[in-house]
């Protein structure tokens, strides 16, 4: 059974084939930078556009301010120590009570997509939590820990844990059966079809609950921060509450920016992260 | 001396040379379900069986399938997916698995590879058995080098070795520049080479493969068949091959095993003979497609009435 060997034939097909490397010339990234943000730059002008009109029409003029005395007042708050001293205290606030979330979160789904009777018992005590407006729980946290840093926390773990359980769950849950398939055929049993099969699988549906963890995560946190008063720990969300009792609308809305911009730079990291993973694996069109 | 060896209860890991020290895989011996994997040793010639009648009755086959029936569900929803089949598949030899629909060829390879558990009958596999799908099943995740090492690893081959074998099973497959692309970088054909490489990298001394060619274009298929067949005889591979497609059988089986269907029984057997090189387009292989497909054709009219 002497069969020619081909394998210029072969080689010939496959560069048929394959898809031409079709990357753009010099200026292609910054055209793709332009085009990525001049949507958004239009989005704010027209949202100060109308904030401005708002304002000329003199509607509640004794509180309302114009974009431009907010902005200034923003610029000076970013001029002094004070602004970045809270953004600090709220951000490792965040940090930390992200990362108790996320190893909560993610014990919990590994050991309730494992586990079927632990499934059945708070699978949906899971989806039940994540519904759960957080700042319910802050009088709750306040009760137990008084007005403490770890109530809130605990605030920011039961807003994104769930989110990350679940995430978690559900990539392992739609592990495709094919490549389960594959791997008990190669011998991956128990641990090692975890590691090098079901874990790698579930990654992009994991990163999802984390992105949304996230998001669960900075709402808690302002929740908690505007309610719990925690002495010689002065946050974002103190400092918006005492703009709030002062009625200094220009204060508060300087804060609102920041509490917003952090929310979307953060988010955007993990949108990059989840981009990322999905084109390694071919799960974008091409053209994207 | 013959010995089958439970794979099913060979644990993850084990040695490259499996197929040479069975006493210490752990196997349950005759306590394991169904018998499925407690062939006792020396009992892999089964004589019996009537459409099995592997060339060279003195061998032990390398894979035998006796009596295996397979229900799925139970009382009046039960379906019968497989009757009582049994094959021999002598080492080294290339068997071709047709029918049409329901026939259970899917339903057979899942039990060879241990993947489910026969009802009744015994399967009796000397050495390791591999797997390949329709669709290559790669890990989108890896590259296609990391694929194929990922089937080293789960066999316990140490890191240096492994890349050096990954090496070598991509130019076996003509893919050594691609060891780092990923899936869905490469065409089809590429990807079924790689889970071919993958497979060969279980060290399998059976191949299951299960219509592994039936998502490609014909140009494509038609130079796989003729890689597989260089690739097989490299190493004496024995195959069990699933298709739909008779000429395919023809072109590439030892022998040609054509199944019934709801039951799935096996009803011909048609042995291929060995003379030169084969062509897809030949007219020996034409010529034996031409009575295979006639065969189906009746089975399917038995259907139709």
């Amino acid at each position: 059974m002497a069969v020619s060997l081909q394998p210029a034939e072969i080689a010939g097909l496959d560069n048929l084939e394959l898809r031409q490397d079709r990357s753009g010339g010099p200026g292609a990234a910054a055209r793709r930078l332009w085009a990525a943000a001049w949507p958004k730059l239009l989005a704010i002008a027209l949202v100060l556009a109308a904030w401005q009109l708002v304002h000329l029409t003199g509607w509640k003029h004794y509180v309302l301010k114009g974009p431009s005395t907010v902005l200034s007042n923003l610029w000076q708050q970013m001029q002094g120590a004070m602004l970045w001293q809270i953004i600090g205290v709220t951000l490792r606030s965040a940090i930390i009570g992200y990362a108790l979330a996320l190893l909560i979160g993610s014990v919990i789904g590994v050991l309730v997509a494992r586990i079927p009777p632990l499934r059945a018992a708070v699978g949906s005590i899971i989806t039940g939590l994540q519904t759960m407006p957080s700042i319910a729980w802050v009088p709750f946290a306040i009760i137990i820990f008084g007005q403490s840093s770890a109530a809130i926390l605990f605030v920011v773990i039961l807003g994104a844990a769930p989110s990350i359980a679940n995430g978690l769950i559900n990539g392992v849950d739609y592990t495709p059966p094919l490549l389960l398939r594959a791997g008990r055929t190669m011998g991956l049993r128990g641990i090692a079809l975890y590691r090098y099969l079901v874990l790698p699988a579930s990654l992009p549906a994991y990163v999802a609950g984390m992105k949304q963890g996230w998001a669960f995560a900075w709402r808690s946190l302002m929740a908690g921060e505007l309610v719990v008063q925690i002495i010689g720990q002065f946050s974002i969300g103190q400092q918006l509450d005492v703009y709030q009792q002062n009625l200094d609308f220009a204060g508060a809305t300087s804060i609102i920016i920041v509490i917003l911009v952090i929310g979307i730079v953060v988010d955007t990291l993990f949108t990059k992260a989840d981009l990322a993973i999905r084109r390694r694996r071919g799960l974008l069109d091409a053209a994207i | 001396m013959s010995l089958s060896i439970g794979r099913r209860s060979a644990p993850p890991g084990t040695t490259p040379a499996a197929s040479a020290v069975p006493a210490a895989q752990g196997n349950p011996g005759p306590a394991t379900p169904a018998g499925l994997a407690a062939a006792p040793a020396g009992n892999g010639s089964t004589a019996a069986a009537p459409a099995g009648g592997a060339r060279g009755s003195g061998i032990a086959p390398a894979l035998s399938v006796s009596e295996v029936s397979k229900v799925y569900g139970a009382g009046r929803g039960a379906v019968l997916a497989l009757d009582r089949v049994s094959l021999n598949v002598a080492p080294g030899e290339f068997v071709c698995l047709i029918g049409a629909s329901g026939c259970g060829k899917s339903t057979l390879l899942n039990l060879v590879a241990g993947l489910d558990t026969p009802s009744s009958g015994r399967i009796s596999v000397q050495g390791r058995v591999a797997l390949m799908f329709q669709e290559p099943a790669l890990f989108p995740w890896l590259t296609a080098g990391r694929n194929i090492d990922v089937a080293l690893r789960a066999r316990g081959v140490a890191k240096a070795a492994r890349t050096a074998r990954t090496r070598e099973l991509l130019e076996t497959v003509h893919l050594a520049g691609f060891g780092r692309k990923r899936p869905h970088e490469l065409s089809g054909g590429m990807r079924q080479r790689v889970a071919l490489a993958r497979a060969l990298a279980q060290d399998a001394d059976v191949l299951l493969m299960d219509e592994p060619f039936g998502a490609l274009d014909a140009m494509t298929r038609d130079l796989l068949h003729d890689e597989l067949e260089r690739i097989c005889a490299e190493r004496t591979l024995t195959v069990l091959f699933v298709t739909h497609n008779v000429r395919e059988a023809a072109r590439l089986g030892d022998r040609v095993l054509v199944m019934s269907s709801r039951p799935g029984r096996v009803i011909e057997e048609y042995p291929v003979p060995r003379t030169g090189p084969r062509r897809i387009d030949s007219v020996q292989v034409a010529e034996l497609a031409g009575r295979m497909t006639d065969r189906l054709r009746e089975e399917m009219r038995r259907h139709g009435s």
